[in-house]
């Protein structure tokens, strides 16, 4: 196979990102926001895929990596004259740390990749539902943390004034990067392993697979990438709660990957941008707008019930998800079917 | 002393509950292998129906929750029955799906703010025995979960169903090899399983008056980390499992010093990483790894 139908893998999925990006900068300003939002939600998507993808196992644990980035970059980028007076309880150090809008981007990254690092240390052992509980209690007691531990954050309160700096250009280019990183990972030879391991374990054991080694890789990069997705997204309407990555994030996010197709790049990247942007022109219908040449009035409320109907649909008749888990194939050549993650 | 023994008491009443729920999810896992998030709307759903029936006399109001529970859980398990043969991660996100679908619809049908069920309220009364005080909804907790639990074993071990929901349990296609029919067990499954929730929601009712969309939700969400702290292949041990979270919470909270038991949620499912660490297939299972299956 030639490397161009190769590189289709990630040139795919990246041009339906920049047609997205493209459609929603000719769009009013609401839904300018949404679009935002949305590209923003398909970053956390693909760092999930990252780990979950290739592993094979499920973690609800990804959105704390969000968090702590969300919580980094915006603690770092609001004003140092608001802080003391906002929130008095805060490390002295936290008081007079201002970054700028790249800087706050790469220590979310940072702080996403070493909380994951500590976390996945002990946790990588486990595997089944176990791995998926122990994660389960990681976001928990990410969000307790944070709801309750003044110094390092805004507590019950609002984080707010942090710099609205996530614009098309950046919401896109850091989708991008993020999707780039994850296409790159996937070529290497150590996530080939973990894809073994993922297929047939006490094969890729015997193998000579270090499968706790290679899961704790993965799930470092995701927590990275999780965490500048988190960094993103704090800077996307300059507000942010604990609430909002918590668990309707970390389950929204975790369906878009499995409605997307468990297992691919394209997936992810499917998945999130068909149903984060199925999510944003239902808000945009209950709003009543005219929205895509088509009137729509939904009584609010219907949004999210809609959405969750659609979902578990598509999982009742395409249980393996739009793609079934298959990256995208080059679509000029007759060749055989693509095997799922390549 | 007292204080501690107090904590006991609070502690076996909310094991108990969650016990219940507990048994709940491990009846419909152990035939189907199939976590069933929407399972708090069968608990929200029969606590509507509480709701709904403040006016009538309360047998008919627990025979009207148990039908609605009962009957919301058929018509699950025929929506998820395309779902037998897909992967753990669709069989989960599909259940939450469900699940989240569920509570929106009870948003906008109820509205957010909780209303009270007021069902029989003066079970809250309290009565004592030396210092400690016992709420009679504790006794019928545990009468409750004890008679349950008892005749939830009953049925798996001295009838043919149970025999054959055991079997299906133990290895679902040789069962059906042998002559068990999936659908049957399933169905039956989940019918019991809808009735454990509409007495999980009958014994909260009591204590948290306010029905509310989440009001399911919230208990599913522990009794699942039981499940699987118990361990998640065998009922008895998810139940204790189910048992031991309820407990705990109660206990930890008396534990922590007041200015720290915000931070009960931590130590609790920091408890929780601990024992899944030191016993990744469940508590009380012995023996070796049951495979990746999620």
């Amino acid at each position: 196979m030639s490397k161009f139908v190769r590189s289709w893998e990630l040139v795919g999925p990246a041009l339906l990102v920049v047609a997205v990006a493209l459609v929603g900068t000719t769009t009013s300003d609401s839904l300018q926001l949404q679009f935002r939002s949305v590209l923003v939600t398909a970053s956390i998507v693909v760092a999930l895929h990252v780990f979950i993808g290739n592993s094979g196992v499920i973690s609800f644990g990804q959105v704390s990596f969000v968090a702590i980035g969300a919580f980094g970059a915006g603690v770092a980028t609001t004003p140092v004259d608001v802080k003391p007076f906002a929130f008095p309880e805060l490390f002295p150090f936290l008081k007079e740390l201002e970054l700028s809008n790249v800087e706050s981007l790469l220590l979310a990254a940072v702080l996403g990749g070493v909380y994951a690092l500590v976390v996945g240390v002990p946790l990588m052992r486990l595997s089944g539902l176990s791995a998926g509980i122990a994660t389960f209690a990681v976001i928990i007691i990410t969000n307790n943390v944070f709801r309750n531990w003044e110094r390092i954050g805004p507590g019950a309160k609002t984080l707010t004034q942090i710099p609205e700096t996530t614009s098309f250009l950046q919401a896109t280019v850091g989708l991008l990067i993020v999707i780039a990183v994850a296409y790159a990972y996937q070529r290497t030879r150590q996530a080939r392993m973990l894809r073994a391991a993922r297929e047939d374990p006490p094969a890729a054991q015997s193998s000579g697979v270090d499968i706790y080694r290679q899961r704790l890789l993965a799930f470092t990069l995701s927590g990275a990438l999780a965490g500048f997705a988190g960094g993103l997204l704090v800077h996307l309407a300059g507000t942010l709660t604990t609430e909002q990555v918590f668990l309707d994030l970390t389950f929204i996010t975790l369906a878009m990957l499995v409605v997307g197709g468990i297992g691919s790049l394209w997936g992810s990247v499917l998945g999130a941008l068909f149903i984060a942007g199925l999510n944003a022109y239902l808000t945009e219908a209950e709003r009543g707008v005219r929205a895509f040449g088509l009137d729509v009035d939904l009584p609010s409320g219907t949004r999210l019930i809609a959405l969750g109907a659609i979902m578990a649909l598509v999982l009742l008749f395409r249980p393996s998800g739009l793609t079934g888990g298959r990256e995208l194939a080059w679509p000029f050549v007759r060749r055989a079917r693509a095997t799922p993650g390549g | 002393m007292t204080e501690f023994i107090q904590s006991l008491v609070d502690g076996v009443a909310l094991g108990s509950l969650y016990a219940l729920a507990a048994l709940g999810i491990g009846l419909v896992f152990g035939v189907m292998r199939l976590v069933n998030f929407a399972y708090g709307e069968l608990i929200t759903a029969a606590a509507y129906t509480l709701l709904l029936t403040k006016d009538l006399p309360v047998g008919l109001r627990i025979i009207l929750a148990l039908a609605v529970a009962v009957a919301l859980s058929l018509i699950m398990e025929f929506i998820f029955r395309p779902l037998r043969v897909a992967t753990p991660a669709t069989m989960l996100v599909t259940t939450f799906a469900i699940s989240f679908m569920l509570q929106n619809v009870a948003v906008l049908v109820f509205g957010t703010r909780g209303e009270s069920m007021n069902f029989l309220p003066d079970l809250n009364k309290a009565f004592e025995i030396g210092d400690i005080r016992i709420r009679w909804i504790t006794v019928v907790s545990i009468v409750a979960g004890a008679g349950l639990l008892s005749a939830t074993a009953y049925v798996l071990n001295r009838t043919d169903i149970g025999l054959q929901m055991r079997a299906a349990a133990a290895d679902f296609r040789t069962a059906r090899l042998l002559g068990v029919k999936a659908t049957r067990v399933i169905v039956f499954a989940f019918a019991l399983s809808g009735v454990l929730a509409a007495v999980v929601a009958m014994m909260l009712a009591v204590q948290r008056p306010l029905a509310t969309p989440s009001f399911g939700f919230l208990v599913v969400i522990p009794a699942l980390v039981g499940v699987v702290v118990g361990g998640l292949d065998r009922l008895l041990p998810a139940t204790i499992g189910g048992f031991l979270i309820g407990f705990a919470t109660v206990i930890i909270s008396d534990l922590l010093p007041s200015e720290s038991r915000v931070f009960l949620n931590s130590a609790l499912f920091g408890l929780v990483i601990v024992v899944l660490l030191v016993r990744p297939n469940g508590l009380f299972i012995q023996g070796a790894a049951s495979g990746e299956r999620l």
